[in-house]
């Protein structure tokens, strides 16, 4: 046996999840629930997923701790982020729309 | 220590703390961490700007999704020949592992191929990088630039699988390029994992 090898999952059991969540996932697209609930369920499949990739295909299961924890923190960061970007976002439209209401209010005779 | 170390005690002095097998696996980690934080501001920058947009189009009647869930699925089923290879090789089978790595990289192609399609036909619809006819112009700017930027890793990844092809060909003992195969899949397997949130982020969503 190759040094390093680890006990090899059943793939196929991983491939189908997969494979179902996706189909899952284009379902709900269609089904009639609230956007806000659509949008939550189809993170939740979405990382779901990005999890048994990790976990099985790239053995992080069968890995360090620590390891598992490096491989987290782009998720962390890029969470953070989305809470950075907001606030400038919704400013730019809280003002935008002022200008448009500004431009498209009747003139004053 | 582990055998790899113990063999070769000048090449690896001592075994990392993380993954005993080997520097390269560690290496690849921290560069896939780094990737993903690339992605990951793309993606975070995709959110912001979808949320506050007044009129950014519905993704998935603009983009259609029919093409890119079989996209989807061609990645996954290429992620499980790229298991398949390892597995094949830890099994001292050197034949079955070039073909299922190869099979990786033919899936990786018709990805790529399948992606210029669908950047042809969109382009073609009005979507383009600095508007389109159907709201925000940054619409098409994310969409290709995110898309694009996976497209690049997609097809790094399809050059990296055919080195490694000729890498375990060229290396009669199995055990030899059993670690190098490990590390080509983590890759892969990342370039995989992010196109399952590219497509639910930027088509589902």
């Amino acid at each position: 046996m190759a040094s390093g090898e680890h006990t090899h999952p059943n793939y196929m059991a991983i491939f189908w999840c997969l494979a179902v969540l996706t189909v899952v996932e284009i379902a709900v697209i269609f089904m009639p629930l609230a956007k806000l609930t659509i949008g939550v369920l189809l993170v939740g499949f979405a990382l779901a997923k990005a999890a048994l990739v990790a976990m099985y295909f790239m053995h992080l299961r069968f890995e360090t701790r620590t390891l598992g924890l490096i491989a987290l923190t782009p998720l962390a960061i890029a969470s953070l982020l989305v809470f950075l970007i907001l606030p400038d976002g919704f400013a730019v439209a809280k003002r935008t729309e002022g200008v448009k209401a500004a431009v498209g209010a009747p003139a004053k005779h | 220590m582990s055998q790899a170390a113990s063999a070769h005690p000048a090449v690896e002095p001592a075994e990392t703390p993380l993954t005993p097998e080997s520097w390269g696996k560690l290496g690849m980690w921290i560069f896939l961490a780094g990737d993903a934080v690339g992605f990951g501001t793309l993606l975070a920058a995709y959110g912001g700007m979808r949320a506050t947009s007044a009129d950014w189009p519905n993704p998935y009647e603009v983009l259609g999704i029919n093409l890119t869930a079989v996209m989807t699925f061609l990645l996954i089923c290429s992620s499980v020949t790229m298991v398949k290879a390892l597995e094949w090789l830890g099994r001292g089978d050197r034949a079955r592992c070039r073909l299922f790595l190869f099979l990786t990289a033919l899936g990786g192609a018709i990805f790529v191929s399948l992606q210029a399609y669908e950047w042809t036909h969109l382009i073609g619809a009005g979507l383009h990088i600095d508007g389109n006819p159907w709201g925000a112009s940054l619409f098409g700017t994310s969409f290709f630039i995110v898309t694009g930027f996976h497209g690049l890793h997609v097809t790094g990844g399809v050059l990296y699988l055919l080195a490694m092809l000729r890498y375990v060909t060229n290396r009669p003992d199995p055990g030899a390029s059993y670690n190098a195969v490990e590390i080509t899949g983590l890759y892969w397997h990342f370039v995989d994992l992010v196109w399952i949130m590219v497509f639910t982020f930027m088509y589902l969503l």
